[in-house]
């Protein structure tokens, strides 16, 4: 598991790198509420264009991550999702659920 | 059905194995030339069906997972995935969408996602004995 993350103006941005899995799931649930937590923006950018895959435990880290900003008032944005991912989150309509833009392909 | 070609793996319920099973049934696939788009649907069927056996048929101790795959006729790839771990009390309720007994760590999709990414999708359990998936995909013939 890697990621880089920034704050400008109250809004953090998190990219995401590699495959996600269960394997590596829980530390990114984690890591993000940290950084949520420490950094309380108004918006987050999950960041995927650096992912190559994703099965159903990348569901688990956007809920999560959906579950800290809504618990501090905040927004949660998906970004730059490939093909893949975005069809494991339309399959489990995450996609009605939280803000996606930028989707490339 | 005549046999076209298989595989068979065999690994411990590690977590490091879940990108191994999906790569290597993956690189079986690709004898076919399958799209993208293919290739993505087959590595995520995979990477939930042994994720199940991982979180939930060996709940507390490592134990055996098998991986067979074989290609069918007419472009089918057909996959079998089993383990021999505690198996499903209620399968009606663990195929439902949202549910799981994994915690928030899970979403509940795994067999939502396997059986709208593959062609034919089968689950079959037996408490204290073990789990099944038997999933089919159908790959476009391409020029």
């Amino acid at each position: 598991m890697q990621f880089t993350s920034y704050l400008q103006n109250g809004q953090l941005t998190i990219a995401l790198t590699g495959e996600i899995d269960h394997h590596c799931a829980k530390n990114y649930i984690t890591s993000i509420a940290s950084k949520i937590e420490v950094y309380s923006p108004n918006i987050c950018i999950l960041d995927f264009q650096e992912v190559t895959f994703m099965d159903s435990s990348g569901i688990a880290v956007v809920i999560n991550a959906l579950r800290n900003m809504t618990n501090i008032g905040g927004r949660l944005v998906l970004s730059g999702l490939r093909n893949q991912p975005m069809k494991v989150f339309r399959t489990s309509g995450i996609d009605k659920l939280v803000e996606i833009k930028e989707a490339v392909l | 059905m005549k046999i076209e070609n298989y595989m068979v793996l065999e690994f411990p319920s590690k977590s490091t194995n879940e990108s191994f099973a999906r790569s290597a049934v993956a690189c079986f696939a690709a004898q076919f030339d399958p799209t993208l788009e293919e290739l993505g649907d087959i590595r995520t069927a995979v990477s939930e069906a042994v994720t199940n056996c991982i979180v939930h048929a060996y709940p507390n101790d490592y134990g055996l997972i098998t991986v067979r795959c074989r290609i069918l006729k007419e472009n089918t790839l057909d996959i079998v995935i089993k383990d021999k771990g505690v198996g499903i009390q209620d399968l009606e309720q663990a195929r439902k969408p949202m549910f799981t007994t994994g915690g928030v760590e899970r979403s509940g999709m795994g067999f939502t996602i396997m059986e709208s990414f593959m062609s034919y999708f089968s689950v079959t359990s037996e408490p204290g004995k073990g789990t099944t998936v038997h999933m089919r995909r159908r790959l476009q013939r391409r020029k």
